[in-house]
């Protein structure tokens, strides 16, 4: 009755007492029971907590009181602080870390009522496509559970498309929420840089990290993204630029809309996953909107430039685990240094450390130049092509991911094969700007995503653009299980 | 490119007849792990050389594009930093704070013994 209904329904629902706040977060709860042991989206439920915050909002329901989604289910990705539960980031080094404070993100949506109903698992501090490089195990596709489900968002990807809770929170440092939306056959946005407070987030790689959020249709985002977005003077990151109504902006036509094919984009993929997004360009023409070709001339330097610059930030921020102030501690050092150097290899995984290594080496005396140096000189370049390509176009059109959801193991053992997963997704971040995944027509029974790119602060066309073609197709309706 | 760029030749050098093919010294990584502050086992050190020597040839595009000329962007957005007044805004939260440090006594953190 309630389950697969939309936040907008939802909301209805609630208002005129069709179902309480309560039976929702009770179905949610029940519906972690029956498939978390399965997907392993989540790390930890907080079925207490919700039930508490359900009974309450109920009351301001039936007093008219209620803040504007009060009552619905919301995961959480495990990289925001949560005052009094345990935030992991996937990893063991923050196994035991319970923050003392909330992220502005999840202060923000419990005050428009949204009850957290878990933490959802990621690949550890936010490196990976696969959400199997966690420290609590990987997390399983709900269309193919052999598998993955994208990464790092993974296990928010999965909770929706599980049918967990209709919303989630993610975090996107080079397509850690489109990626994953794809593979899961859900909707996810990534706000332009600044628009979403970061504070509480536990940072990965800070010039490229943008909070933002998953749901299983554009409109449902719109209503989350509409939550938590907005100036933060807790953020030195933060944008001080008016939020509009997301949920008011889904009405505009699309005619005249001139959206671009980006040409490298389209090179090199599955031939199945180009073909279903081609699909959503025929049915954005179908809608009014025009179709340009775009070139991209430095599109190829994306990804060497992405894990330069990620790997880099990543060792700066990673620094902080130091096994003194929060954290894993390693037994008996015999000293500082050794408390520093086992702490943080007992602490951290593999990848984790691979990334730390890398980037320590970018930045080091001798080498920063022409490593991380010329690294920051390609993003120009890179962010460059894009203000050309606005110049031609509205939006512009691609496939989210190069292949279909790929098999569990299948690339863990080649971090540079997992590298390339990205390789549509990581130039938004070095630019900035905002983007979003779509379901298109599933291939073979797995889903398929398409991405959509705005200019700075264009979220409000992006998900218009995605909420008219959910209108005029159902493709985002297909249910995992 | 001042010399300063250049990779020293004896610890990470592209072989020019086989471009793909980049060659790490052991002791670049062992470097590296140090300044991180990373334990590091030999079988480690040997795995994560073959993975430096893959992953530096895979950023050849980058690290050998003719671009030297172009400003870096450290960032995505030309922003200024924002400075807040110099007044209080959060009270001593020490107790909450230290909570989740795992090891404290007295108000303080607690580290193996520095001076002798």
């Amino acid at each position: 009755m309630m389950q697969r209904q939309s936040v907008s329904k939802l909301r209805e629902g609630l208002r005129r007492r069709d179902f309480s706040a309560r039976e929702l977060i009770e179905a949610s709860v029940q519906r972690i029971d029956q498939q978390n042991g399965l997907i392993n989206a989540l790390i930890t439920a907080t079925p207490e907590q919700a039930l508490t915050a359900a009974d309450e909002a109920d009351v301001l329901l039936q007093s008219g009181d209620a803040p504007p989604l009060a009552g619905i289910p919301l995961i959480h990705k495990d990289n925001f602080c949560t005052q009094g539960v345990a935030t992991t980031c996937g990893s063991k080094m923050l196994e035991s870390f319970v923050p003392a404070y909330d992220a502005t993100v999840t202060r923000r949506a419990a005050e428009q009522g949204l009850i957290t109903v878990g933490k959802a698992n990621m690949d550890e501090f936010a490196m990976g496509s696969s959400s199997e490089h966690g420290h609590f195990g990987a997390v399983r596709n709900p269309w193919d559970t052999e598998r993955v489900p994208g990464g790092s968002s993974g296990g928010s990807a999965a909770a929706v498309a599980a049918d967990m809770a209709p919303l989630a929170t993610g975090s996107d440092t080079g397509g850690s929420i489109r990626q994953p939306a794809a593979f899961c056959g859900i909707t996810g946005i990534k706000p332009s840089y600044g628009r979403v407070s970061r504070y509480g987030l536990v940072a990965y790689a800070s010039s490229l990290d943008q909070a933002g959020v998953m749901g299983v249709s554009a409109e449902d985002c719109a209503w989350l993204l509409q939550a938590i977005s907005g100036f933060d003077p807790l953020d030195s990151t933060s944008v001080e630029q008016p939020v509009e109504d997301y949920p008011q902006c889904l009405n505009t036509p699309l005619t005249g809309l001139k959206v671009g094919l980006p040409k490298p984009y389209w090179e090199g993929l599955e031939s199945s996953v180009a073909d279903a997004v081609q699909a959503q360009a025929q049915e954005l023409v179908a809608l009014g909107a025009e179709l340009v070709d775009i070139e991209m001339p430095n599109a190829s330097l994306a990804v060497s430039t992405y894990y330069l610059i990620a790997q880099a930030e990543c060792s700066s921020n990673l620094s902080r685990y130091d096994g003194v102030r929060f954290g894993h501690r390693c037994d008996n050092p015999s000293d500082l240094a050794d408390l520093y150097l086992r702490s943080r290899a007992e602490g951290f995984g593999e990848e984790t450390q691979r990334r730390i290594l890398v980037g320590t080496f970018a930045l080091s005396s001798g080498y920063i130049d022409a490593y991380y140096g010329k690294a920051m000189r390609a993003r120009r370049l890179i962010s460059d092509d894009f203000t050309q390509a606005f110049k031609q176009c509205d939006l512009l059109l691609s496939p989210t991911a190069p292949t279909l959801p790929f098999k569990i193991g299948e690339k863990q053992t080649d971090p540079i094969a997992m590298y390339l997963a990205d390789v549509n997704t990581v130039a938004v971040n070095l630019a900035g700007l905002p983007a979003l995944s779509m379901p298109g027509p599933q291939v073979d029974g797995l889903p398929v995503g398409g991405q959509l790119i705005g200019p700075y602060f264009s979220e409000a066309k992006l998900l218009n653009t995605a909420h008219q073609l959910q209108q005029a197709t159902d493709w985002h309706l297909a249910a995992a299980l | 490119m001042s010399a300063k760029s250049d990779p020293p030749q004896t610890a990470v050098s592209s072989d020019p007849s086989a471009p793909s093919k980049v060659t790490v010294e052991l002791d670049t990584v062992r470097k590296s792990a140090r300044l991180a502050r990373l334990a590091v086992s030999d079988e480690q050190l040997v795995s994560y050389q073959e993975h430096f020597a893959r992953l530096l040839a895979f950023v050849e595009d980058v690290t050998s594009a003719p671009i030297d000329d172009v400003e870096p962007m450290a960032h995505p957005m030309d922003m200024v930093q924002r400075l807040r007044p110099d007044a209080v805004t959060c009270e001593d939260q020490r107790d909450a704070l230290q909570a989740s440090g795992p090891k404290t006594e007295d108000g303080f953190y607690l580290v193996p013994r520095v001076i002798e």
